[in-house]
């Protein structure tokens, strides 16, 4: 026995019945799709809507609908929704459109009110049923914790017993904010409850796309070269056609892709392929010599994109006691997600439609890409999401399911498993942009910051150009602007995306200003912030738990810098240097953080853990270097990520209490550390470091400068 | 093609691939023990880690052929029937996974540390555990986790 409550704004549709073979006919029948199962026992499945890389969806969006539905959390399973954004989506960019993409930190935030009041809606119906079943007003009806209530009369009826009377109200209301409950009334949300998938991450039964296995299935993988846009002609089609268990050879523009009987097969045939690559737009492209034509881009005298106007930038610098002019540098840097992309498809062998199972942070169009390449209809391809191996970003861009596509269509109707090598995924990998960040700054005769001028010099548009803006920072005078270079380089949202190297700039930039005016970095912020409470109060709060006004042991010294990401976070860390090696310790990090409501609290100090660490990956080793258009790195024995022994002994995160709606926190900590780790740097040196990564032999340099 | 007999799990299994396959293929692609990740393929990472007679090693290194002498296979499936391994049970309580694709290599890799050395110091943990990547950054939890694991056990000891 089940019912479905759907909640897409038309009227629901109700199933309840014994026969198993109906219900699965009933539910064929559905076109409206649904949120919630109830079965007579008692037990409740809730969709999630999101993507499940990590960041917890798979129970926070179920949690924040289970509050409303005045669920038993113990009686709770979650599931993945069906792929369909008119159901499932939350709202868009674009004004009453929807969306299922987990990318921005927007899960929770765009999910709040989605999930609430769904879980309202669901709760409604159970109430609705139960007025009608016992002839009393609704309006005297309660509920908790899987209960329905009825005080008059003493009446008590569970979830699950109420599924045989179960009726559909003739019109489900839509809730409003005020019907739904207060937060200072949550029953679950703050509280910290245990992320629901963990336990079959730990026993290995979680299933990631790289784990599909399917009858009759098919290996398929792609030699892409390590020049971006670069034509492959190959010249031993035969050679790998004889050798055992190769299937066929399909070429693309960019790639080769082999088809095989088995991965070892496959990808041994892939290391035998002899391809003459052409010329293309990145060839001649040396990323560490680029700098001085970006430095060139930046002293042009016209404009780029103008992105703010606040004030008159011009006018303050001409009236201006001093000025300040830095130039920031940020290599390119690496997902280096820990599954290597991959997707399993398998097309119909009337070529009509499709079964996707992937691990993807999903995107505007649901079926990512795979209805335009085999011409049919987005209802004809169904997606299976799996968890995700790491996303990052990378995984909201769909290449790899549309490769794995190509190679299904031609090998239909057989399973196609596509996977990327490592070495694959590192240099045909989509990188966050290489950039220059050209800052001019000026004060007035007291020291206080009048103008702040950004110029962002590289590729990919917002993906260098996005936080420039200092909504926080009480400066009259704000200019910012985007110069194009681009240089035919794969290029990828990557975890805070232009919070990273413009975050890095600004919050480095305002250190330089107050060692140079003799002022406390703390002092300088608390200034700039006066007009914005909620970030002041993550600043007083961090200066307290690091001790800020504490100095640091002989050898170490503690730098701050501040981040808006949807949520507001102030960190500070406290490094010390190894002046032989030019190796860097972060000993501490600590964060104060403004999310609004938190849904789990625990998770949330998790991704400032995860955050903080992946920054202090990229920020101290982390760098893909191009020579003549061609990547040099391939694995990770030459793209090192952190490991264990480089961790900080802590990272303390304190959360301040809010009832405002939920922000993002996958990426408030990440841009964080550049500019901590450069800061600290600075009062413990008097050095600036102004080029990412701080490898060793920079870290020398500046020392030496 | 050739036919290896392997111990896996306390169960043997028959397989048929060409000699030189990995170990990782082997258990991932031809006998669906997925749990065991494949990430870098050159011993870099640790996802593929299971234990060999009791010994950590990557699979990912390891030839097909020179485990078929009896030589006793353990992948995360064969931890525990229910997932209760104290390691396992450890890493639940300190939350530690996030996108949890390396986990089963850090489990393994830890269950190994503990099996020789009850209770580690952070600074050995930190040793032994270092040829494990995380991208997703749970090493903090991680450590917890093997203390938590390590206490656990003593307790049950004493």
């Amino acid at each position: 026995m089940a019912l479905f409550i759907g909640v897409s704004g038309i009227l629901p549709q109700l199933i309840s019945c014994k026969d198993p073979k109906k219900i699965k006919e009933q539910l064929a029948q559905q076109t409206l799709t649904a949120w919630v199962k109830l079965s007579e026992d008692g037990e409740i499945t809730i969709y999630n809507p999101a993507a499940e890389m990590g960041q917890g969806s798979m129970t926070s969006l179920p949690l924040l609908f289970a509050e409303e539905m005045d669920a038993d959390w113990s009686k709770v399973k979650v599931e993945f929704s069906p792929q369909e954004s008119e159901v499932y989506g939350s709202p868009g960019w674009a004004p009453g459109s929807k969306l299922m993409f987990t990318v921005g930190s927007r899960t929770t935030n765009s999910y709040y009110q989605v999930m609430r009041k769904a879980g309202g809606q669901a709760r409604y119906v159970l109430m609705s049923s139960a007025a009608k079943h016992w002839e009393v007003p609704i309006s005297e009806i309660t509920t908790s914790k899987s209960f329905i209530i009825h005080e008059k009369t003493g009446q008590r009826i569970s979830y699950g017993s109420l599924v045989p009377f179960l009726e559909m109200p003739e019109t489900l209301p839509v809730f409003t904010e005020e019907q739904l409950k207060n937060p200072k009334e949550f029953q679950l949300v703050g509280k910290d409850i245990p992320r629901t998938e963990i336990p079959a991450k730990v026993d290995g039964s979680a299933l990631f796309a790289i784990d599909i296995r399917l009858p009759g299935m098919v290996y398929g993988v792609l030699e892409r070269g390590n020049l971006h846009g670069s034509k492959p002609t190959l010249t031993n089609e035969s050679e790998i056609l004889a050798m055992e268990g190769i299937l066929r050879i399909i070429p693309l523009d960019y790639a080769i892709g082999i088809v095989g009987k088995t991965l070892e097969q496959t990808l041994n045939a892939k290391k035998s392929l002899k391809i003459n690559w052409s010329k293309s737009k990145a060839t001649g492209h040396n990323s560490q010599e680029v700098y001085t034509t970006y430095e060139k881009i930046a002293s042009q005298k016209q404009s780029g994109k103008v992105i703010i106007e606040k004030g008159d930038f011009p006018k303050a610098i001409k009236t201006a006691s001093k000025t300040y002019k830095v130039d920031f540098k940020n290599d390119y840097v690496y997902h280096a997600q820990m599954e290597p992309l991959n997707a399993v498809v398998q097309v119909a062998e009337d070529g009509g439609s499709a079964e996707v199972w992937v691990g993807s942070q999903q995107g505007p169009d649901t079926k990512l890409g795979v209805p335009k390449i085999l011409d049919i209809a987005p209802e004809n391809v169904n997606v299976h999401l799996q968890y995700l191996g790491g996303g990052f970003g990378r995984r909201s861009m769909n290449d790899f399911v549309e490769e794995c596509t190509i190679l299904a269509k031609e090998m239909e109707p057989l399973p196609v498993k596509l996977i990327w090598t490592r070495e694959d995924d590192v240099t045909y990998g989509a990188f966050r942009p290489l950039s220059l960040q050209r800052l001019i700054a000026c004060t007035d005769a007291n020291g206080t910051v009048t103008g702040f001028s950004h110029s962002v010099i590289g590729d990919g548009g917002n993906l260098v150009a996005s936080a420039v803006a200092n909504d926080h920072y009480d400066i009259p005078n704000q200019f910012a602007e985007w110069r194009e270079a681009s240089n035919g380089i794969r290029l990828k949202h990557w975890r805070a995306v232009g919070h990273g190297p413009n975050k890095f700039a600004i919050e480095c930039m305002l250190d330089e200003i107050a060692l140079d005016q003799g002022l406390d970095p703390l002092e300088l912020r608390r200034k700039l912030m006066v007009k914005a409470p909620r970030a002041l109060a993550t600043l007083e709060k961090v200066a307290k738990i690091s001790n800020w006004n504490t100095p640091s042991v002989n050898g170490r010294a503690k730098g701050m810098a501040f981040v808006e990401h949807g949520s507001l976070g102030t960190g500070v860390c406290e490094i010390s240097v190894d002046r032989s090696t030019g190796n860097i310790k972060v000993h501490h990090f600590w964060i104060a953080l403004d999310a609004g409501v938190v849904v789990q609290p625990d998770n949330v100090k998790a991704q400032m853990e995860g955050g903080i660490i992946m920054g202090m990956s990229s920020v101290l080793k982390e760098q893909i270097t191009i020579v003549d258009g061609q990547v040099q790195q391939s694995n990770f024995h030459d793209y090192d990520l952190l490991r264990m022994q480089d961790i900080p002994e802590s990272i303390e995160t304190a959360i301040l209490e809010s009832t405002e709606v939920p922000e993002g926190v996958g990426e408030t900590a990440t841009p964080m550390v550049a500019c901590a780790i450069a800061n600290a740097f600075l009062k413990l040196t008097g050095k600036p470091l102004r080029h990412l990564p701080f490898s060793p032999e920079r870290v020398l340099q500046a020392l030496n400068s | 093609m050739a036919t290896f007999q392997l111990d896996i799990n306390n169960t043997k299994l028959k397989v048929e691939v060409t000699e030189g396959t990995s170990l990782l293929w082997v258990l991932r692609e031809h006998l669906g023990l997925t749990g065991t990740k494949y990430s870098c393929g050159i011993g870099q990472c640790g996802s593929c880690m299971v234990h060999i007679d009791n010994g950590p090693m990557r699979a990912c290194l390891l030839q097909v052929e020179n485990f078929a002498e009896g030589q006793k296979i353990k992948t995360i499936e064969g931890l525990s029937k229910n997932g209760d391994h104290p390691v396992q049970k450890a890493w639940i309580e300190a939350q530690a996974p996030q996108c949890g694709y390396c986990q089963s290599g850090q489990i393994m890799q830890a269950v190994a540390l503990l099996d020789a050395n009850p209770n580690p110091t952070t600074e050995e943990i930190k040793t032994h555990m270092n040829g494990i990547l995380c991208r997703c950054g749970t090493y903090l939890r991680i450590i917890k986790a093997v203390e938590l694991a390590a206490a656990s056990q003593s307790k049950i000891e004493n």
